[in-house]
């Protein structure tokens, strides 16, 4: 059983190194120690890492399906009226949760150190990075919502910090202003919530006379149900509680309408990417979902919200996925990738959410319960892996290639053929192909979004082929025909010492400390789904479908005809790879012929369904800036500033009558008004009590 | 520890000695600085050891001195601190203190200016621990006088700034603040017979309204609240570094405070004109908000913030609402901090690059690294990021006042409060990007970063920003008793 301090110590080992390295490394390290800080963190995050597994493996010996664990400790109040604590919650999905970040993170500091070698922004790099962490496994384990939402702050500060960490570029700058202000614009629905907890629930007796903090995540449903029943909050207050911090998750994860920060985001160094929006940050918004679930599950109480989740994520998904099929550059492929898939998870939650909240079946409710977090949280689990790993072997291309555009590529698997089969193997995951830990965690949210909203379960069958079909467009387009060429002036990226400009690009395979934790991050992209941690098994472990290896195609039907769901969601899977290989490997069919025919909808993608435009040209800069904003600035100088000035020069114009001198001396008015308070405070006293 | 010393009185009449004294003797203006440090050191000193002494489960007063003054008005020499106004008086000492070495580099009539700095943050000292109204008023006269010569004297020399147009405004719009807040006073002494603030509240029967009106003018001029606030961007903008900080830190929050005792003495007005002034304290959000968003002026942006920001005190204290008007209280320390912060910041990079219009500055974190990294620290805690000062003042004026009756609209202001925190967001990251990020600017290269001095000033203003986000309670409990002492029928 692991220990109380112990938890503590996953969070804050990497606090630690954050300060080691921003207090005393970056200000007095000489630049040839600068690699030591890399060494402190990824000693402090591997510390938490091992304190993560540990947590995972005293979760597990419990057996206990609702093992749960809360420590706590005051951090401010209102004498009696309010009370907020911070306090850590350790289950299942906590540590699990916990498990993801250690590992990503831990792979990506360790790929960090060859891919960002050389920068002059080392240290800074390797300061931010545990920050990160810290926040992110803050979020994962806290027990308390406002703790929560303290670390989901310091997540969306670090991420700001880390997306605009070559912040000399104008595009870099932008995105990291961009993500901060939409996720913040997001949190206006977190913090919304939370305020609305604390009027709607703090009456409640759990809270009042069993002395619970309101906050308190473990106990936040049974405290809501009770503040249902006592007529505290209405279904409606209670329904708009959720979809605001459904609104806080959705801002995170970039669902729709919110996802546009994502792919700006890209501006940041490859591993950030990597680390911040594909495996952990963006999943926090699906996490917290997750973690609330059973709030969103209550029977009637959640089902219009599950139902915005549901249709919400399933809309993302299809909607990301169309965009990420006309993209260029390798990376926004990826994001807009991620974003369709954090639609998916989304999708799983609010299905599930719905079923069990829409049936009257006590049992069924509770299995479903269950089944959630196999659902959202397995795929979130497995996704991290083979997507972080994805993003890894981008920057390993553009590390030799000098590009993200993989129109400058083409052939590149001749020249890097670890990173070649690596890009294959996530890809391939990624579509949902069979065995691998995709297709697993996949096939748990068709399944279940047939089940409970088979309305928005076409538009996840349809993005199934959609992922294969971009995934094997970029593939195709990069690592098969001829080279291309690569960017000679995206080499050495940040390194301003680099001046002898390399004419023509050479590419080869990245050094071992990039590809070795890619290579570990595969082996999960394969196995995670089915056998993990060796004696358990994720998907069980989280509680869902316990299925066979060989037989998953012949258990799970769509009807009573036996139609093998797993095994159609396979073969649309494969159909995608075969038109990315028609169009793109065998150039059956000329690209340029389709984009031609359907010019106007490839156009719409491109230009991303010109959201970015009606979001900063219109609204903001057009309405906003130059509109209210505008306004309320000349209304302030010209009438309420202009009133001020008129009365007072009205004030000294009728002076004027009265005064044969006028020095126009402003400060001697000043002074003389000065004395007449004074006189005027005398003549009172004296006036009235001399 | 202080049971047989004036403490209160100790702390207030040191700066007065010192600035004597430096008026008095002719030594050398770096003598003259180093003894103004010393003054100032020693007050900060004492007014640290005070607070830790000040007994922080007692909400009443405490460290009372009580003279009879005038005798036949019965007004009196009356001193005392409670949980709001100790943490308010350590602040003045503190950035009074802090505020001598972010004027160290002044040349131009130096004996004069730290004078007149000593004489101010007497007098605001002075607005926290006067508990009679006549000496209260007397204190809050005499500011206006340094802060009028520090603006006029040392303020931005045109064509950049207009000193004597700000200074005159803020005197004559303060001035016509005060004169509510004297006649004011006299009404509720004719009323009540007595000066003495802790009792004046329950012997006035009549004309509470009139008093209650007439002495809010006054605290809501200096506050500032919307529409009185058009002094405020101008005095903060030709103000000296040293006058901005005080102004923002310190002296503003003068209004803030006057207002929370105000509402403890007459609450019979304050629940029925709530409604009108939680609505000015969200237009005053909103619209402050908005104007700072179109600023292009590097200081006059972060004036106008404060207008924003002390929107918040308003819809927190007139929640009336313990959990509210704690985080009000909180909001003032916070700001004082954090804006004291921001301004000594613009004077660092302006003490650098001679410029403060935004769009001439950019790129200065590759050569300012150390004044990038405190300037965004300041901006994350002026948005109210969790950890910093800033968040745990803002969440408890929101669910404070989201819980309140006042008006039956409070809803809809609590959320409309609520996005001025992203607007918040909007104006503090494109400062930065503005100012710091992008290519770095050829004419800003070789410029040195924050000196040691600077560094000393911003890193403790840093550190006591990090100390009230991250401990939070060690000050609600503290404030929290004393309005439970004051206002007992707040609601909960």
């Amino acid at each position: 059983m692991i220990p109380d301090y112990a938890v503590w110590l996953i969070i804050f080992l990497p606090v630690l190194a954050f300060l080691i390295n921003g207090l005393i490394m970056r200000p007095l390290a000489k630049e040839k120690n600068a690699k030591y800080s890399g060494y402190i963190t990824i000693l402090s995050i591997a510390g938490s890492l091992g304190l993560a597994l540990w947590a995972v493996y005293s979760v597990a010996d419990e057996g206990a399906k609702e093992f749960s664990h809360v420590i706590s400790t005051h951090w401010l109040g209102v004498g009696d009226n309010l009370n907020i604590e911070i306090s850590i919650l350790l289950d299942k999905l906590s540590a699990t949760m916990a498990l993801v970040v250690g590992v990503c993170s831990l792979m990506i500091q360790i790929y960090g150190q060859g891919y960002m070698k050389g920068d002059t922004g080392y240290m800074r790099y390797y300061t931010w990075m545990p920050l990160f962490t810290a926040a992110m496994l803050g979020v994962a384990l806290s027990g308390n919502l406002i703790f929560t939402f303290v670390c989901w702050e310091l997540v969306g500060l670090s991420s700001y910090l880390l997306i605009g960490f070559w912040y000399h570029k104008p595009s870099a700058a932008a995105a990291a202003k961009k993500a901060f202000v939409v996720t913040r614009f997001a949190d206006l629905g977190f913090v919304m919530a939370l305020v609305g907890i604390y009027f709607g629930m703090n009456g409640t007796e759990l809270v009042q006379k069993e002395g619970i903090n309101v906050f308190d995540i473990a106990n936040l449903p049974d405290i809501a149900h009770q503040a249902i029943t006592m007529g505290l909050i209405s279904t409606t207050g209670f329904t708009w509680i959720l979809l605001g911090i459904f609104a806080g998750a959705a801002g995170k994860s970039g669902q729709f309408p919110l996802h546009v920060w994502l792919p700006d985001a890209m501006e940041g160094p490859t591993p950030v990417s990597a680390l911040i929006h594909s495996s952990t940050m963006v999943c926090a918004g699906v996490y917290l979902v997750a973690r609330l679930f059973p709030m969103f599950a209550m029977h009637e109480y959640g089902e219009t919200a599950a139902l915005v989740v549901a249709g919400l994520g399933g809309f993302t998904a299809i909607f990301s996925a169309s965009m990420g099929m006309v993209m260029y550059d390798i990376k926004r492929v990826l994001a807009y990738s991620t974003l369709s898939q954090l639609g998916y998870m989304m999708l799983g939650l609010g299905a599930v959410a719905y079923g069990a909240a829409h049936t009257s079946d006590h049992h069924e409710a509770e299995h479903l319960m269950e089944l959630a977090f196999a659902i959202g949280m397995f795929h979130l689990f497995t996704h991290a892996f083979f997507k972080s790993m994805l993003f890894l072997a981008s920057g390993s291309l553009q590390h030799s290639t000098g590009t993200f555009d993989i129109r400058l590529m083409g052939g590149v698997r001749k020249y890097m053929p670890w990173t070649f089969w690596i890009f294959i193997i996530g890809s391939l995951s990624l579509s949902g192909i069979w065995p691998l830990a995709g297709f697993w965690s996949k096939d748990g949210i068709l399944l279940e979004s047939w089940a409970h909203t088979p309305w928005f379960f076409w538009l996840a069958m349809i993005t199934v082929f959609m992922t294969a079909f971009y995934m094997f467009r970029a593939i195709f387009m990069t690592f098969f025909g001829e080279w291309r060429g690569g960017d000679p002036s995206g080499l050495h990226h940040g390194d301003e010492h680099d001046d002898h400009g390399h004419q023509e690009v050479h590419p080869h395979e990245s050094p071992f400390v990039m590809v070795a934790p890619m290579v570990v991050l595969c082996v999960l992209a394969i196995g995670s789904g089915w056998a993990f941690l060796g004696p358990i098994d994720a998907n069980a472990f989280l509680g869902g479908h316990s299925h066979a290896f060989f037989s998953v195609f012949t258990e799970f039907s769509l009807d009573e005809a036996k139609h093998s769901l797993p095994l159609i969601g396979l073969i649309v899977a494969l159909f995608g790879v075969f038109v990315a290989y028609a169009i793109y490997g065998a150039q059956w069919v000329s690209n340029e012929a389709i984009g031609r025919a359907f010019k106007p909808i490839r156009t719409l993608w491109y230009r991303k369904y010109y959201m970015d435009e009606l979001y900063e040209d219109v609204i903001i800069r057009g309405v906003l800036m130059k509109g209210i904003f505008w306004l309320c600035a000349a209304f302030d100088t010209y009438v309420v500033d202009g009133i001020v000035n008129g009365t007072a020069g009205l004030a000294s114009e009728v002076g004027g009558l009265f005064r044969k001198v006028q020095t126009g001396q402003l400060q001697e008015y000043g002074i003389a008004m000065g004395f007449g308070v004074v006189v005027m405070l005398a003549a009172v006293l004296i006036g009235f009590y001399g | 520890m202080f049971d047989d010393i004036n403490i209160l009185s100790l702390i207030l009449f040191l700066p007065v000695i010192g600035a004597i004294l430096i008026a008095v003797f002719r030594i050398t203006d770096k003598g003259l600085k180093q003894f103004a440090a010393l003054v100032t050191g020693v007050t900060f000193l004492l007014a640290i050891l005070m607070f830790i002494d000040f007994e922080k489960s007692d909400g009443g007063l405490q460290f009372i001195e009580r003279y009879t003054w005038i005798d036949s008005i019965n007004a009196e020499y009356f001193l005392g601190v409670d949980g709001l106004s100790a943490p308010l008086l350590l602040l003045t000492a503190f950035l009074g203190f802090l505020c001598v070495f972010v004027s160290w580099n002044i040349k131009d009539r130096v004996r004069e200016h730290f004078a007149w700095l000593l004489i101010l943050e007497f007098s605001i000292m002075g607005v926290f621990v006067a508990q009679d109204f006549l000496l209260f008023f007397i204190f809050w006269e005499i500011e206006l006088i340094p802060m009028y010569f520090l603006i006029s004297v040392w303020g931005t020399k045109p064509p950049l700034g207009r000193r004597e147009y700000s200074a005159v405004k803020y005197l004559l719009y303060t001035l016509l603040g005060s004169a509510g807040l004297l006649a004011g006073i006299l009404v509720a002494y004719f009323q009540g017979g007595t000066w003495d603030m802790t009792q004046i509240g329950s012997e006035v029967k009549d004309y509470s309204t009139l008093i209650f009106f007439l002495i809010f003018f006054c605290f809501c001029v200096k506050l500032p609240m919307f529409p009185f606030h058009t002094w405020l961007p101008d005095a903060h903008t030709d103000a000296p570094t040293a006058g901005s900080v005080m102004l923002a830190g310190v002296l503003i929050k003068m209004g803030g405070y006057g207002m929370i005792r105000l509402v403890g003495m007459f609450s019979d007005p304050a629940k029925e004109y709530a409604w009108l002034l939680i609505l000015l304290g969200i237009i005053g959000v909103i619209y402050g908000a908005a104007a700072t968003l179109r600023q292009t002026d590097l200081k006059r942006l972060i004036a106008y913030s404060s207008v924003s920001h002390m929107g918040y005190v308003l819809l927190g204290i007139f929640a009336l609402q313990q959990v509210s008007v704690t985080g009000a209280a909180l909001q003032l320390l916070s700001h004082g901090v954090v804006t004291g912060l921001l301004f000594a910041m613009v004077g660092v990079v302006y003490d650098k690059t001679h410029e403060r219009r935004i769009p001439y500055l950019g790129g200065l974190a590759r050569q300012m690294p150390i004044a990038c990294v405190v300037f965004s620290i300041a901006g994350m805690a002026s948005l109210g990021l969790p950890l910093t000062s800033g968040f745990a003042a803002e969440f408890l004026i929101f669910t404070g006042s989201y819980n309140s009756d006042v008006t039956p609209w409070m809803h809809v202001y609590t959320i409309l409060g609520i996005v001025g925190i992203v607007l918040t967001a909007g104006y503090i990251l494109w400062m930065i990007q503005r100012v710091f990020y992008h290519e770095p600017k050829s004419q800003f290269d070789h410029l040195p970063d924050a000196t040691v001095m600077e560094r000393f000033v911003i890193f403790s203003l840093v550190a006591s920003i990090m100390w009230i986000g991250i401990r939070p309670h060690y000050f609600t409990d503290l404030i929290d008793n004393s309005l439970e002492f004051m206002a007992p029928w707040l609601g909960q």
